[in-house]
């Protein structure tokens, strides 16, 4: 129906995930904002939306809670259709925005009373323990909380809900480490009772803390998509080893990359495939000390912003600008 | 010009007399305002850039409504005598009196020509410069842009200062343009720049009442809140000292509008009664930087106190009840004191028939009742009218909520968009009906204890009844626009000045029937009155039903915009 995704055509939205898109695509105005989208989020699972800012993350969010319309593709929520099932589908989720502005008169405790009596009611013991933990005065008003309290109010309020689904746009944007560290207990909670969570965010560390799975968002794209594993397994490992004496051809193994050596000292990044054979032929040239360091999701995603990182125009090195953006890496 | 040197000191920022870029080289001896208004100049640019539209739109506005009045009369009444006859009949009119007050000199064309907008004019700036000095001054504050500007090199006292300078340079432009396009209009120019003049004194003295009220209440909508109510204060009073036996009463005098009156800029001109609106001005402008050195940026005279720990809200409809309340109330006090004191004065209006020509002209009508029952179908025109502003800033609650982002919270909850917006609208609509039904209730109780008859007070109440389907069409306009276009909110007031003026000044300015007949207000029946027709009513609250319904589908259909 759609000419959607080059990939495959859209066929039946599986009906067992708790979020399914599918070629989503929005304009605003002229500008196309979401551009054949595809996301999947099983139940159960902590799913993480990376990009940077403009990258549609909010966008998205906000077309799955039926606030937004999409201009096209298919899309369901819960097995709902996010546009006309709003009201049935919203007692099933909790949405925190990334941008939280409170009514100025109301406190914080009554819009967080409110927010959950309209989401069909809210566990009052949770409600006061997470008040507590965030360490929140619900006795203020609106217009005096700072921007972490005013977050701490919506999230307080989401978090309270008994909910299948949560969506959180950049939730801890406004959050000091030490609330920071109570909202990842939080989702480990949610993840522990089989709860979905989708939250947006363009703080890499955040989502590898939290998330059991990340789709990268570009430019209204999903260009990658799956558990930390397989994404990691599409990085390269750094390994830097002391050898007696380096093993010859070693750069011409497959998969070996950015290969350094300074007397007997070897620094090479390389990918999965490469990872045996370099073992071998290290371990021939007589291995004394080895550094491995695990492949980082900042890598993963430098090389899919590396275009926009560092302008090809601007580089000036001995490696081919192709080279590079391929197999971005951060810079030294 | 020995004080320049002096002078230069304490405004001009302490950089310019030391070279180096350090703050910290600022000297401790510049006295208390050299720092405070540092940077005074540059926040004066950013706000005349920022209205660069809104300020000439303003003026030339107002200045252009006055000049297109007094072009109308010197066409329609050429010949002394038909100028005397027709300020005669002002003269003779209570109702005339309390909205606009009197001529002082029926041989004067100018007097004939601004009787209608001296008062009502005056107001009307009153509105505009309030709102000006607020929206540079607490609107700012409330939106934390003043935090931005506050951190750069701007002293405290600065936005203030500037939000001063753009009341002062709005109003000397309103005061030239308007003297101006009278003169051009073919009034004396002496009398036409008074008349600027007075009008430009009159938004000077309101910038300053804004200014303060901007120290004092703690969001925008409060403090321009508080400007209105002295406005209406204001205005009230005058109507009782024009009423006065010996007008001006002593309650004229108390009054900004009564004094803009008193300058009588074409019957023998005051100028010396300028000086009052400036006096108060230069009273009321320290005032409101006192008050702004001893508070905190973002906080008001009264601290904020914390609140309930838990809330009872438990839906759309109990939070569009709880954001439109204080709106609500502050109306209702306000409707009922002006109420009283409008409902009071309707019996002294038979004191008014001291010509003969106007005794024949009653007696025609139906004698003196029917020339009171004419005063106060005239009020309740007015409050009508006026509370369907008061519904249309209620309904400023739906973009509001949807554009800071708080409507997206509550619509991804279980709660449907329609049911929210309607929520909105229909808290409005109660709003304005209850207020107009107290407003005659107010009017019918000030009539009744004037005349000693109690029967008035449900009479009056039923009159009133008969304004609320024209006020709720106009809820109707505001909701229907905003659902089909969210960032159209100044379009239903801008209908709504036009049906006003439209009402006020159509049949002076030859507007056709056919375009008088697109206000809602003037299919509202003259009761209590002779013969008033009530078939227009059903066809008006079927209409601001359907104009509900309209907005309401359109927002169930269209995105939630955010920005």
């Amino acid at each position: 129906m759609t000419m959607s995704a080059p990939a495959a055509t859209p066929g039946p939205l599986a009906t067992d995930a708790a979020i399914e898109v599918r070629g989503l695509v929005k304009h605003f105005g002229s500008l196309r904002v979401l551009d054949h989208l595809d996301l999947t989020v099983a139940p159960g699972e902590v799913h993480g939306l990376l990009g940077p800012n403009g990258a549609g993350k909010t966008t998205t969010l906000r077309i799955l809670l039926g606030l937004l319309r999409a201009d096209g593709g298919q899309l369901r929520v819960l097995g709902g259709d996010p546009w006309h099932d709003a009201v049935a589908l919203h007692r099933r989720l909790a949405y925190v925005p990334g941008d939280v502005t409170l009514w100025p008169n109301l406190t914080g405790g009554e819009v967080i009373d409110m927010l959950g009596r309209m989401r069909g009611g809210l566990d009052r013991a949770r409600r006061d323990e997470l008040v507590e933990r965030f360490d929140l005065d619900p006795t203020k008003r609106g217009r005096t909380y700072s921007k972490g309290n005013r977050q701490k109010v919506a999230l307080i309020a989401a978090l309270a809900s008994d909910v299948d689904l949560l969506l959180l746009d950049e939730p801890t944007a406004g959050l000091d480490p030490l609330m920071d560290a109570t909202f990842r207990e939080h989702i480990g909670e949610l993840r522990a009772a089989g709860r979905t969570v989708l939250l947006s965010s363009h703080v890499l560390s955040e989502v590898e803390a939290l998330c059991d799975r990340v789709s990268i968002i570009r430019q209204g794209v999903v260009v990658e998509s799956g558990s930390l594993a397989q994404l990691r397994h599409l990085t390269r490992t750094s390994v830097v080893a002391q050898v007696r004496t380096v093993p010859a051809g070693l750069e011409h193994l497959p998969g070996v990359h950015d290969i350094t050596i300074d007397g007997t000292r070897v620094s090479a990044e390389v990918e999965p495939v490469g990872l045996a054979p370099v073992m071998f032929a290290l371990a021939g040239g007589g291995l004394e000390a080895l550094t491995t360091q695990p492949p980082t999701l900042e890598e993963l995603f430098l090389r899919h912003y590396r275009d926009e990182l560092a302008p090809p125009s601007v580089q000036a090195g001995a490696e081919p600008a192709h080279h590079r953006r391929r197999w971005g890496r951060r810079s030294a | 010009m020995t004080s320049t040197p002096t002078r230069g000191a304490a405004l001009a920022p302490p950089a310019s007399e030391v070279p180096s870029p350090r703050p910290a080289a600022a000297p401790p001896g510049g006295g208390p305002l050299a720092g405070a208004l540092t940077g005074a100049g540059q926040v004066l640019r950013l706000a005349l850039r920022r209205d660069r539209i809104l300020i000439p739109a303003w003026t030339l506005g107002i200045a252009g409504m006055a000049t297109m009045s007094a072009q109308a009369t010197v066409g329609l009444y050429p010949d002394l005598p038909q100028r005397v006859q027709a300020a005669e009949v002002v003269n003779g009119s209570a109702a005339m009196i309390a909205l606009y007050g009197r001529i002082y000199d029926p041989t004067s064309l100018g007097e004939l020509s601004m009787f209608k907008l001296t008062a009502f004019g005056a107001a009307i700036i009153g509105v505009v410069f309030a709102y000006l000095a607020v929206r540079h001054t607490r609107a700012e504050e409330e939106a934390g842009r003043l935090e931005l500007v506050g951190a750069t090199v701007v002293g405290r006292a600065a936005p203030l200062a500037a939000a001063m300078a753009v009341v002062a340079i709005t109003a000397g432009a309103l005061a030239l343009l308007t003297g101006l396009g009278l003169w051009v209009a073919g009034l004396p120019l002496a009398g036409s720049l008074a008349f600027g003049a007075a009008w430009g004194t009159t938004g000077l003295l309101f910038g300053a009442v804004g200014a303060v009220a901007a120290q004092l209440a703690t969001t925008a909508r409060a403090a321009t809140g508080l400007a209105l109510v002295a406005l209406a204060v204001a205005y009230v009073a005058r109507a009782a000292g024009d009423l006065a036996e010996q007008a001006p009463g002593w309650a004229s005098w108390l009054s900004p509008i009564g004094w803009t009156q008193q300058v009588r800029a074409f019957s023998g001109t005051r100028w010396e009664i300028l000086v009052l609106p400036l006096l108060a001005t230069a009273v009321l402008v320290p005032v409101a930087f006192v008050l702004r050195s001893r508070r905190d940026l973002g906080a008001g005279l009264l601290p904020d106190r914390p609140g309930p720990a838990q809330g009872r809200l438990g839906g759309a409809w109990g939070l569009a009840a709880r954001l439109q309340r204080p709106a609500l109330l502050g109306w209702a006090a306000g409707v009922l004191v002006m109420g009283v004191v409008l409902g009071s004065v309707a019996d002294s209006v038979e004191g008014f028939l001291d010509s003969a020509a106007m005794r024949d002209i009653i007696a025609a009508l139906g004698g003196e009742g029917a020339l009171v029952d004419m005063f106060l179908a005239a009020e309740l025109g007015f409050v009508g009218a006026a509370l369907a502003g008061a519904g249309i800033a209620a309904v400023r609650w739906l973009p509001l909520e949807e554009a800071s982002g708080r409507a997206e919270v509550l619509l991804a909850t279980a709660t449907d968009r329609r049911s929210w917006a309607l929520g909105h609208a229909v808290v409005a609509m109660l709003g304005v009906a209850v207020l107009v039904l107290l407003a005659g209730l107010a009017i019918g109780i000030g009539y009744a204890l004037a005349v000693g008859d109690p029967g008035a007070v449900l009479r009056l109440a039923g009159a009133a009844a008969t304004r609320i389907p024209a006020a709720l069409v106009m809820v109707g306009i505001a909701v229907a626009i905003w659902g089909i276009w969210p960032r159209g909110g100044w379009l239903a007031w801008a209908l709504f000045v036009a049906f006003l003026a439209l009402g006020e000044f159509g049949t002076l300015w030859g507007v056709p029937n056919p375009v008088m007949n697109l206000s809602p207000f003037r299919h509202s029946p003259m009761v209590p009155g002779p013969d008033p027709s009530f078939g227009a009513l059903p066809v008006l609250l079927a209409v601001a039903v359907g104009l509900v319904a309209l907005g309401v589908w359109r927002f169930g259909r269209r995105d939630v915009s955010t920005d």
